[in-house]
């Protein structure tokens, strides 16, 4: 079936019927219809699935897609226009230009925490770069996944952008049929069979993957803001976020503050019972549920702690002075736990982050320039928010994704189109001018060795800073010579000037 | 030959010197690139002797394809690394986030694997190296154990001039290519063969290692419609038999007319007559093929296939020498036609039509380049249109691969990733999205927080939804 499926969207994407700017702009415009027309099934979808509050639909996955659907829609015909480069002496009456195109048929697979963003926001990046698309939506958010499936196929090409519902199969078996392109989104367990799978066909591939991502809390901070905004990116959707701060890193003396500062804000946002808040999530399933929970083991939580089995309930929960070798340190945790693992200062932090793996994201608080700079220059990961946590994600011009066990590739607004594109780099010669090109023809000696290698030489023109200077300087120069020049012939001529 | 143990070593000490953050700033990467300018420059004779010992490379074929590609690339990074350096702060922003800094950042990735090719065996593994360096990385060199006089002179160059901490040359054959790929790499970067490459991409999927990969294919090359034949005759030549047909990008077959082949053979036979008189064997600018057993290679491909030879087909076994070879009649069926010839042998398959032709392309896999010699603009928008490349070019050949503003690298199966000037540098980095928020306006980040309403909601919709004419858009989760 899934073999089928594949062929079929091939079969349409070698018609030619994915490439048109209009057709692509028309599909784009289409799913936009569906997510304003079709939000509160969405949103009823998810509720079902992971007890989603109904703000937080729009807030976290639609604004979002919209806003990327706006994007493309209104650059689209920039983005595909061919891009003209540096040429060279030899180059200098050609056309040389980078012109992107589809890469042809590629697969989705997106992830069950934000089923709708993680899904179609790759979709969006797709379509616009004129491919076919086969959409896998996690089985574990299933009723988005049924909506998904239902709704698709009203709103866009069927044939060109099918839905594929399944379990690890259906999964499996997609993935032996050959793609030009694989998006995934996901763990870096499965992420590493995608991999495997894509060699076989030499398909290359996106990961967007996970890990976890430290939040340093510099000594002096307004630490009510800081814990406010840590809290929110911390427990939104219930911890299950890619990028949610995982873990926080900073001295003892101010531990117990950010403790109270957490706990504050908490009572602000869930009040004193969260389980009875109609804008604190659940656990996807019971697997999960206990995976999360098992993490906690042996340690006394600081706050929260609580949890209810039945609702797949985890109350919002922070642990104190968690030593680096702990369970809750070795993988990411992706649930409502936060632990705080206490280092003696800024070298401290950033030597224990970067002993670890490459994380998604880095999350660091500081009122000082010098800490920002050190943290930037000092560590890698996917992205970086100073001072707050998450809001990289949100701004479409920067590139999202990781790097290393994080992951591979990037995405969002231009970098979508960019990373579902092929650039082809197009040379289009004349026949003329062919006495330039005598040199490099053979019988071969030394005078014709010399000329090809001078006029290969790039850049064109040197905009190096020696020569901008030089350049400046002689052209005041020659003006100056220009001016005295026109002086002495003046005076030659013997006009008169009362000038001087 | 390393050990695997040897290797292990290599890679923990450059790991250990990546950490330490010595390969991060730009004065370094630039005394580093200055080096390895030096190495070329001072040793240009000992690289054409070794190539030649190799390949039988003729000095002009050196000169050109080997040693000034990669100057150029070098002068071209010197010139604007502290550019691409730079972080990127032009990028668009919007109402909600107008009081932050936001830049991209390019990070090093870390140790990066080098493996190069035997027929181009000098650039191919140092245009890489270029990149690695400006983009701050370490690496390991692991050049082709076919062209052993090059293998030897890296061998013993690199470590002179460049920092033995940072950048390592590791010699061996097929096995320990395997075993040195068990160990983990940043980034891995490939230039050679398909079959290679999947065992590549396997090697890396443990580790989730990013991977370049530069492989070829069939390069086909269109000559239709008006055309001064003479000249394209002159260029096809050119790049045909440059470095005696052993390119990547190198025109494997043509499509054309009849009429146009018929028109083609004599301007070919006098442009090969001009270019190595009548006896090619005899002339000083004509290579060799590499080994004995890629000789063979060809020569059965050649017994095999059922064309006619029109020009050439002559062959010396103890040299590695074939001839510059045409062959019209042949068939899509054909020995030929089968995979990548390698070779200076040209097939000429004959269409009637633009769309015949590019039928045909499109059921083969997509190639690393493609040709096309019209006077015909609409020749050339066509093939364009409608067929897929790593690269294109039009009324020549192989040179597109020479300006470094150009990205140079495959689609489907003739590779992913590209390189050659930013580029490469792009490939060698991590672009790290940034974003420093400012403390201020933790009134309009109140609207994000719970408890929810629908108030709220109403207001950071307004304030986060993409205008149509404004920089970019924002979501706020």
């Amino acid at each position: 079936m899934e073999m089928q499926v594949v062929q079929r969207a091939r079969e349409n994407f070698l018609a030619g019927r994915s490439r048109p700017l209009e057709f692509r702009v028309q599909q784009l415009k289409s799913l936009q219809r569906m997510i304003t027309d079709r939000q509160g099934e969405i949103a009823t979808a998810l509720k079902q699935d992971i007890n989603r509050s109904q703000y937080d639909t729009p807030l976290l996955e639609l604004i979002g897609l919209e806003n990327e659907i706006s994007l493309a829609v209104s650059k689209l015909a920039q983005w595909a226009a061919p891009r003209p480069v540096e040429k060279s002496l030899l180059t200098i009456s050609d056309q040389v230009y980078i012109q992107p195109e589809p890469l042809g048929v590629v697969l989705i697979i997106g992830a069950w925490n934000y089923p709708w963003a993680l899904t179609l926001q790759p979709l969006v990046g797709a379509i616009a770069a004129g491919n076919a698309a086969v959409v896998k939506p996690s089985e574990l958010s299933e009723y988005s996944a049924s909506l998904l499936k239902a709704l698709l196929p009203r709103y866009l090409d069927q044939e060109l952008y099918p839905v594929v519902c399944g379990g690890v199969s259906e999964t499996q078996e997609l993935l032996r049929q050959r793609f030009d392109h694989i998006f995934y989104t996901g763990n870096s367990t499965v992420g590493k069979l995608v991999m495997e799978a894509a060699a076989r066909h030499l398909t290359p591939v996106t990961l967007e993957l996970g890990g976890k991502s430290p939040c340093y809390i510099d000594k002096d901070v307004d630490l009510r803001v800081a814990c406010r905004r840590i809290t929110w990116g911390k427990f939104v959707n219930c911890g299950q976020t890619c990028i949610a701060p995982d873990y926080i890193l900073c001295e003892p003396s101010i531990q117990n503050r950010v403790v109270e500062g957490i706990r504050q804000t908490l009572l602000e946002f869930y009040g004193p019972d969260p389980k009875s808040s109609p804008d604190y999530g659940r656990i996807i399933n019971q697997r999960h549920f206990n995976h999360v929970m098992a993490l906690l083991d042996g340690y006394t939580a600081a706050l929260g702690g609580q949890s209810d089995s039945s609702q797949r309930y985890i109350a919002p929960t922070v642990v104190k002075d968690v030593p680096p070798h702990a369970r809750l340190m070795q993988e990411e945790i992706f649930g409502p736990l936060l632990p705080i693992v206490t280092v003696s200062d800024i070298d401290d932090a950033i030597h224990f982050i970067s002993e670890r793996e490459k994380p998604l994201a880095i999350y660091v608080f500081s009122s000082n320039k010098k800490v920002i700079k050190r943290m930037l220059a000092e560590t890698t990961s996917g992205g970086v928010t100073v001072n707050d946590v998450m809001m990289h994600y949100t701004l479409n011009s920067l590139p999202f994704g990781g790097v290393g066990q994080s992951g591979t590739g990037r995405y969002h607004g231009k970098h979508s189109f960019d990373q579902f594109s092929h650039h082809r780099a197009c040379l289009v010669k004349s026949l003329g001018m062919e006495r330039v090109n005598m040199p490099r023809y053979p019988p071969q000696n030394h005078q014709k060795a010399r000329r090809v290698r001078l006029a290969m030489r790039t850049p064109l023109v040197d905009f190096s800073k020696g020569t901008y200077i030089w350049a400046v300087t002689a052209s005041i120069v020659a003006l100056g010579l220009l001016v005295t020049l026109t002086v002495i012939l003046i005076l030659a001529a013997g006009v008169s000037c009362t000038c001087w | 030959m390393n050990t695997p143990l040897d290797s292990s070593c290599v890679i923990d000490r450059l790991r250990a010197t990546f950490r330490s953050g010595v390969t991060f700033p730009e004065q370094f990467r630039m005394t580093q690139l200055q080096n390895l300018l030096s190495l070329v420059e001072e040793n240009e004779q000992l690289i054409q002797d070794a190539l030649h010992k190799d390949l039988h490379k003729p000095k002009f074929e050196s000169v050109l394809s080997e040693i000034q590609i990669t100057l150029n690339d070098l002068y071209f990074a010197m010139e604007n690394l502290r550019t691409w350096m730079q972080p990127e702060y032009n990028i668009g922003k919007n109402l909600a986030t107008r009081m932050d800094d936001c830049f991209i950042r390019r990070e090093p990735l870390g140790v990066v694997l080098i493996i190069g090719a035997w027929n181009y065996p000098l650039h191919l593994i140092l245009l890489p190296l270029v990149a690695a360096i400006a983009a701050g990385n370490c690496a390991i060199l692991k050049p082709s154990e076919i062209c052993q006089a090059t293998e030897q002179l890296l061998a013993e160059l690199i470590p002179k001039y460049l920092s033995q901490d940072c950048y390592a040359v590791l010699c061996g054959g097929a096995e320990d290519t395997k075993s040195l790929l068990k160990n983990k790499f940043d980034h891995i970067f490939y230039t050679g063969s398909q079959v290679v490459a999947r065992s590549i991409l396997l090697a890396a999927a443990p580790h989730l290692t990013p991977v370049t990969l530069e492989l070829g294919g069939k390069s086909p090359c269109f000559i239709y419609g008006h055309i001064d034949i003479q000249k394209a005759a002159k260029r096809l030549c050119w790049s045909k038999f440059f470095n005696t047909g052993q390119s990547c990008v190198a025109p494997d077959y043509v499509l054309c007319t009849a009429q146009t082949r018929d028109a083609l053979l004599p301007a070919l036979r006098e442009t090969l007559r001009t270019f190595y008189g009548p006896d090619p064997g005899a002339s000083l600018d004509m290579g060799r093929i590499v080994t004995p057993r890629h000789w063979r290679r060809l020569m059965d491909m050649l017994e095999k296939s059922k064309g006619k030879v029109v020009i050439g087909g002559g062959s010396r076994e103890e040299d590695r020498y074939i001839a510059p070879t045409v062959l019209v009649d042949v068939q899509e069926s054909d020995a030929l036609m089968q995979e990548e010839i390698f070779g200076p042998i040209l097939p000429i398959l004959t269409i009637e039509s633009l769309e015949e032709g590019i039928d045909y392309i499109n059921r083969q896999e997509k190639p690393l380049a493609l040709y096309v010699f019209s006077d015909e603009t609409s020749v050339v928008t066509t093939v364009l249109n409608n067929t897929s490349s790593g690269g294109f070019c039009g009324n020549d050949g192989i040179v597109h691969m020479a300006l470094p503003g150009l990205p140079f690298g495959g689609v489907g199966a003739s590779g992913m990733g590209s390189y050659h000037g930013r580029w490469g540098f792009e490939t060698f980095s991590h672009r790290r999205g940034c974003m420093n928020r400012s403390w201020l306006l933790e009134r309009v980040n109140v609207l994000r927080y719970p408890p929810y309403s629908d108030y709220n909601l109403g207001w950071l919709r307004w304030a986060t939804t993409f205008k149509k004419n404004s920089w970019g858009g924002c979501s706020v989760m």
